[in-house]
């Protein structure tokens, strides 16, 4: 019996690699397994090799496996790529029309199986994914039937044949896999799971769910990896809500568009990456100055320029924090589970309207696509505030005087009137201006309006801000990282911790303001603090440095060749900075 | 009912004397009172140089915003709340330069927002440099040797974006820029108005006088007719683009907001936002 299983399947782009890993995924799900699915991909739709590899736990799974168990490969290349990866106990199923070649030093054995002949003899090679899922039940003892309502989910509207093909597809598979095996059928089954039934989704899904529960109406955006995801959720979605979802021309046109919306009293949005969001910056300073809420989710992949589309990078931060020219008051937020992710997002448009400024979602390309379970998020914890929208009748004023829509309040907030309200009439502009919205220059109107505005950051308030498991007074090292490299830090402090290391952790979710009032005693109880991130300049290790100091026990470790970190490369790593 | 006098606000104009956008504030005004508009149901969203001010000087909802983006923003506000009558303005170089990508989207988007566009050839309050709206041969500071690149068209990328509403005013001819404006605030859809709207400080080429003088009116060439989409192209092109009046007009094809299927009828902006538990319920099963 296992207790985790780390399967793999790949090929060439366009072949159904996803939808094979999908199908697998969706029928572990089912049977209560908790799953961890990441893809590997390319910038291009046909071609070039892509692999979808899932971690299976009947417990809960926080991170990429290290290793392999079950590779299933639709050309060579796959093999090649991939077969160093295999455990002892590793295998490759591999399809017979390509010829598979085992390389020369692999230990694992290699199970021809002719996926693509099966599938034709039922009618469609299209099918071969199904074969292969079938050859995986075998080795995992699965029956047939666990594939049933899947595939019924799938096929149901292609009607009852395409159903019963590709059951059969799986069972044929299964048949011959088995004959392959012999005795060795269901030597890599797992534990049994509790049977529970859990959502299985990516980040952007639960972002684009939180956007829906948050209530935005009205969501412009720019397609772009990794992040297009979200809107197309939301153009899915919101026509039922009655809202709205427009393609823009560009990201400039994006962000300037849901400001306008947000001016007009809805909550709307945008999401994008990085090129994107060095396009928004002006916009978003606009939401600064005019105080108008903006909500805006960054998905980061790699960069600089194009850089690395598709592929795992955490170094948009400082562009996040200080890329608008001048200085305007914001709001970064750095969720690191699905959940953290979901409710986030409500936050985010909670804050964008409470403090009249721009609010950014961070994520990363590992969490905004990497397919994960969670337990259905909690409807009693949403909570819709709206800030000081007026929503009282106005009295007119006699001499046209406008509404003070700057007024300079104790904590910086002013009232917010929307467009079409009788009395309320006022300017807005990117040009400092006075408490009605007039353009001023006036020295002393400047030094009140950047204090007001700056002022409102004092009213943040914000659930946890720190993820933190610290379970010791006195710390060898504190690991500190944000975003999807919890499930990996996590995995490192559990096994160093056995190993009678004493090793805390802190996961950085309110990015900016720093929440230094959390970190600095973190740090303080610490030899050691070792800031893990996929970027090369250490960016988050550079902003603790900046807000508490701890500049000689600060160290970092850092990835930026595109992906993910893994468990046990990071074990390593924190073993060599510890001594 | 609100009179032009109610569009009036207490803040004096920054612009200099004689400037063209006197008069198309003073259009705008006017049209938005003879259309039947509150103050309180009109914004004025405008970009940035000496014509984006304009918001600031009509007693209605105002946002100024940023160099070439005045339409994204108006676009959103009007997604936002439907009732609201938006109008978007800024100078050539805002609309056809920093913003053009925005100007053809907005124009085949055909989101029910009007347009004004103060056209004076020339980059006023950076004090004096080319615009793309500058003729060839064009000197300014920045073109010392006379401008190389030929004046972009507006009329002629407004009908070829698709454009439901296109209309060109002089602002000494208050009379017909009103109608003009009007026309385009009674239109469903996206109208677009270009204004030639001279600066007296940095223009000394195409002045009042020179318009005067080459400017023909649409209502005087015999057999025009505005919803000809063809003649509408052949007149602008036998004219150097210096006519005025409405050069087309399409009132069958309904607007954005018409054919976005489920868009709320009510202003989203006065939908309740929270939703139900079942609601929710069945997005999270979606995902299990």
């Amino acid at each position: 019996m296992l207790h985790q299983l780390s399967w793999k399947v790949g090929g060439q782009q366009g072949e159904g690699i996803e939808s094979t890993g999908e199908m697998f995924s969706m029928a572990m799900n089912r049977l209560g397994y908790f799953l961890y699915g990441y893809r590997h991909f390319s910038s291009r739709i046909k071609g070039g090799h892509t692999n979808n590899k899932i971690t299976v736990r009947p417990t809960e799974v926080r991170s990429i496996a290290d290793d392999l168990d079950i590779l299933v490969a639709f050309d060579q290349e796959t093999i090649d790529v991939n077969y160093q990866e295999l455990t002892e106990k590793g295998v490759i199923l591999a399809d017979a029309k390509f010829e598979p070649v085992k390389p020369e030093d692999s230990k694992a054995p290699l199970f021809v199986v002719p996926f693509t002949e099966i599938a034709a003899e039922l009618g469609t090679t299209l099918m071969k994914n199904m074969v292969a899922i079938g050859a995986t039940a075998a080795l995992l003892n699965l029956d047939d039937e666990v594939f049933q309502n899947v595939v019924n989910d799938i096929f149901g509207k292609k009607g009852e044949e395409v159903v019963q093909k590709n059951m059969e597809a799986i069972a044929r598979g299964r048949e011959m896999m088995s004959e392959l095996l012999g005795e060795r059928v269901g030597e890599w089954a797992l534990a049994p799971a509790d049977g529970k039934r859990r959502m299985f989704m990516i980040g952007n899904d639960a972002i684009a769910l939180g956007a829906l529960a948050a209530g935005t109406r009205f969501m412009a955006a720019y397609p772009i990896t990794p992040a297009s995801e979200i809107m197309e959720y939301l153009i899915r979605k919101l026509p039922k809500f009655g809202g709205a979802v427009i393609q823009t021309e560009d990201e400039i046109a994006a962000a300037t568009m849901a400001i306008g919306s947000n001016y007009g009293g809805v909550r709307a949005f945008t999401a994008s990456a990085g090129p994107g969001l060095s396009l928004m910056m002006e916009a978003i300073g606009l939401s600064g100055m005019t105080e108008q809420p903006l909500v805006v989710v960054d998905t980061q992949r790699g960069g600089p320029s194009t850089g690395l589309p598709t592929k795992q990078e955490q170094s948009d931060l400082m562009a996040m924090l200080y890329g608008t020219h001048g200085e305007i008051p914001k709001v970064v937020i750095a969720p690191s589970t699905l959940e953290e992710a979901f409710f986030d997002t409500i936050q985010a448009f909670n804050i964008a309207e409470e403090l009249q400024l721009p609010v950014i979602l961070m994520t990363d390309l590992q969490l905004s696509l990497g397919k994960q379970t969670a337990e259905p998020f909690d409807y009693s914890k949403i909570e819709i505030r709206r800030g000081k929208i007026v929503t009282e009748e106005l009295a007119e004023s006699a001499d046209k005087a406008y509404f003070k829509r700057y007024e300079n309040t104790a904590d910086g907030i002013s009232p917010r009137v929307l467009p079409g309200t009788l009395n309320g009439i006022h300017h807005v502009t990117g040009v400092e201006h006075d408490e009605t919205g007039k353009p001023s220059e006036a020295t002393g109107n400047r030094q009140t309006q950047m204090d007001k505005r700056f002022r409102k950051l004092e009213a943040l308030r914000f659930d946890q801000p720190v993820y933190t498991n610290a379970p010791h007074e006195e710390a060898d090292i504190l690991l500190v990282g944000f975003n999807s490299t919890r499930g990996a830090i996590e995995e490192v402090q559990e096994r160093l911790n056995a190993q009678g290391m004493k090793v805390n952790h802190a996961h950085i979710r309110l990015i900016h303001p720093f929440p230094s009032a959390e970190m600095a005693p973190l740090v303080a109880k610490a030899k050691k603090v070792i800031v893990v991130e996929n970027n090369y300049t250490g960016q988050l290790a550079n902003i603790m440095k900046m807000n508490i100091g701890g500049h000689d026990k600060i160290k970092m470790i850092t990835k930026y060749n595109g992906t993910p970190f893994l468990p046990g490369e990071l074990e390593i790593k924190v073993k060599e900075l510890a001594h | 009912m609100a009179t032009f006098k109610d569009f009036r606000n207490t803040v004096k104009p920054n612009w200099c004397p004689g400037c063209g956008d006197f008069s198309v504030q003073a259009a705008i005004q006017r049209a938005a009172a003879n259309v039947g508009i509150e103050p309180n149901n009109l914004a004025v969203i405008s970009g940035i140089g000496c014509s984006g001010r304009i918001s600031g000087y009509i007693n209605s909802y105002g946002f100024h915003g940023i160099h070439g983006r005045a339409l994204p923003i108006a676009q959103g506000l009007k997604m936002a709340n439907r009732d609201l009558h938006v109008i978007a303005s800024g100078g050539d170089g805002d609309g056809f330069a920093i913003g053009m990508g925005h100007t053809i989207h907005a124009i085949r988007r055909n989101i029910d927002i009007t347009y004004v566009v103060m056209d004076n050839q020339i980059y006023g309050l950076t004090k004096g440099q080319t615009s793309p709206r500058s003729a060839a041969g064009f000197i300014t500071k920045s073109t010392p040797g006379g401008a190389i690149e030929p004046s972009l068209k507006p009329l002629e990328v407004a009908l070829t974006s698709g454009a439901t509403f296109v209309a060109q005013g002089f602002s000494t001819d208050i009379k017909e820029l009103t109608a003009l404006i009007e026309a385009g605030l009674n239109h469903k859809g996206f109208s677009f108005i270009n204004v030639f709207s001279p600066c007296v400080t940095y223009n000394k080429v195409n002045t009042y006088d020179w318009f005067k003088e080459h400017l023909t009116k649409l209502a005087d060439i015999e057999g025009y007719d505005h919803t000809d989409r063809n003649l509408a192209m052949q007149t602008i092109m036998q004219h150097d683009s210096l006519v005025t009046g409405i050069i087309y007009q399409d009132t069958a094809t309904t607007s954005y907001q018409e054919k976005v299927v489920g868009y709320s009828e009510l202003p989203l902006m006065d939908i309740d936002i929270k939703m139900s538990e079942q609601e929710f319920t069945a997005l999270v099963d979606e995902f299990m």
